[in-house]
């Protein structure tokens, strides 16, 4: 596209709030009941981590992967990309991240370990619990009904936050390769949300910059860790 | 005039409660077709407002968002309209223009508008010959370049295709205001039968150049972004219609800003999108009332730049 810098965001958008949203409901019909079981598959992935070990965290980066799998194949590049052009990028970003966590979370095992940074540990724990019980209510909340919730596992952004938020509690030291997607995606979700005017936008941007500062944390901890 | 149309309106938001078939029918029948301006390079007259799909018919694989736009193009059709416009870059819109054909029947008038949109020239055939297949078509009428992309490229295909009788004009566009010495450079020198631009009643520096160029050059002109995607008529709907908008025949801010397009004489047809029955009916009774003339379009754009 030629002087694409002359191009606003609000520009670029190919569709309507109504249709983006209406999305959501069509795929949320289309997947149930898949949604009782990524809920399951999210609160598993809590219990995983209560009960540690290299199998716990193996088993919760497998969660991640298949979800990050799903919302790649089934929402990307079966629903979104029907309105949106980049849909299929996205769909091949989600795969990657999915192949990178069965590389680095369930083949080299890096989930589930035992962390000092503590205040990184709890933002973590908030961002995934947020992810997987408050975010489907943001739809309900904003007058959008039921329908239109977003879930862990099957929507793209409660599943790139709980993901963050995964990387923050679960990690002993911060896999960089595993963060550059999800918060990627939040900016991309944000800016979208943004050009339909949408008040939820700062979610996915809040929770980009929550995890990218943790990242930093997380990496000062593990420095320590090592020299101690 | 004013208060009959308002009878008018009336009535038919009436039969619009009780059925949508009426309600088309009876614009059908009480305000008559739209009024159309030739296109000067063939002379074919084709009314001064048609129907844009970019955002509005982007509704992918939603069957009650593609009935509902099937419906706006049925209504479209009865009030008189012929021309749409879609392009590769609107998403899912031709699939959506040619599930309506198929709903509908294709009118035996349609003025099919689409664009290619491809930075590789050899890929353009390609990408029209799919686009042609969404729409159903045997043929396009009009074929633009979109937003200029590779214009070397591809105007030399659309000119042999032109020949060859595989579409009837060939068209560049551009939007938002965007390489217009670009457009005037390609307007000057190339036997072009369209362009398509911004232009509005905020949106008008293509009335320093490229309006008064395609009068000089014979080159009928299609104006995209009307309403400024809504954002013109939520400005202008904080202030009240000045009451001597009555004179001619407006209603509503809607009204004011495409009657103000489609009364320049260089302009051939505006083409506002819109997912709304009443919206494309509203739309194109601008084109059948009396237009400003050019002391009135004075009045009109100093009025709104006082707002």
């Amino acid at each position: 596209m030629s002087e694409w810098w002359t191009y606003s965001l609000r520009d670029l958008l190919l569709f309507s709030p109504q249709t983006y949203y209406r999305m959501f409901e069509l795929y949320n019909l289309e997947c149930w009941p898949l949604q009782l079981f990524t809920l399951a598959a999210g609160l598993a992935i809590l219990g995983l981590w209560r009960r540690g070990g290299s199998a716990a965290g193996r088993a919760m980066a497998a969660i991640l992967a298949l979800g990050w799998l799903w919302v790649g194949w089934a929402f990307h590049g079966h629903r979104y990309a029907t309105i949106n052009l980049a849909a299929d990028f996205y769909a091949w970003a989600f795969a990657l991240e999915a192949v990178l966590l069965l590389w680095l979370g369930v083949i080299r095992g890096g989930f589930a370990q035992t962390t000092s940074a503590k205040m990184q540990q709890r933002a973590g724990l908030g961002l995934f619990l947020f992810a997987l019980l408050i975010f489907p209510l943001l739809a309900p909340f904003m007058g959008r009904g039921w329908a239109q919730a977003e879930l862990f596992g099957l929507a793209p952004d409660p599943t790139a936050l709980a993901t963050l938020g995964v990387l923050l509690f679960a990690g002993a030291r911060p896999y960089w390769m595993l963060f550059p997607i999800p918060v990627i995606w939040c900016v991309v979700s944000g800016a979208t949300l943004w050009t339909m005017e949408s008040p939820d936008f700062v979610i996915p941007l809040l929770a980009a910059l929550l995890a990218v500062a943790g990242a930093g944390g997380l990496a000062g901890a593990s420095r320590r860790d090592a020299q101690a | 005039m004013t208060s009959k149309l308002n009878i008018t309106r009336r009535r038919v938001l009436g039969a619009l409660a009780a059925s949508p078939l009426l309600w088309s029918a009876k614009v059908r029948a009480r305000s008559g077709r739209p009024a159309a301006r030739p296109i000067p390079s063939s002379g074919e007259a084709i009314p001064l407002v048609g129907l844009g799909s970019w955002i509005t018919f982007n509704v992918g694989n939603d069957r009650a968002a593609r009935d509902a736009s099937t419906e706006v193009m049925r209504n479209f059709f009865l009030a008189g309209g012929r021309l749409i416009d879609s392009s590769p870059m609107y998403g899912s819109a031709q699939e959506v223009i040619g599930y309506g054909f198929r709903k509908l029947g294709r009118p035996a008038d349609l003025f099919a508008a689409d664009k290619v949109w491809i930075s590789d020239g050899d890929e353009g055939r390609a990408q029209m010959e799919t686009s042609r297949r969404y729409w159903g078509v045997p043929r396009f009428d009009l074929m633009q370049v979109h937003n200029l992309v590779a214009w070397q490229d591809h105007l030399p295909t659309l000119f042999a295709m032109k020949a060859a009788g595989q579409l009837r004009y060939v068209g560049i566009t551009t939007s938002h205001g965007r390489r217009h010495g670009d457009m005037a450079q390609i307007m000057a020198s190339q036997p072009l039968d369209f362009v398509q631009l911004t232009y509005n009643l905020f949106d008008r520096e293509a009335e320093q150049r490229l309006l008064p160029l395609a009068l000089e050059r014979g080159i009928a002109v299609i104006v995209n972004r009307p309403f400024q995607q809504g954002g013109l008529i939520r400005k202008l709907e904080r202030h009240p219609l000045p009451p001597w908008a009555a004179e001619i025949d407006c209603t509503s801010w809607a009204q004011f800003a495409l009657k103000f397009i489609i009364s320049h004489p260089a302009v051939t047809c505006a083409i506002p999108a819109t997912t709304r029955v009443d919206h494309v009916l509203e739309n194109l009774g601008v084109a059948t009332g009396r237009l400003p003339d050019t002391v009135m379009r004075a009045r009109m754009a100093a009025h709104v730049n006082k707002l």
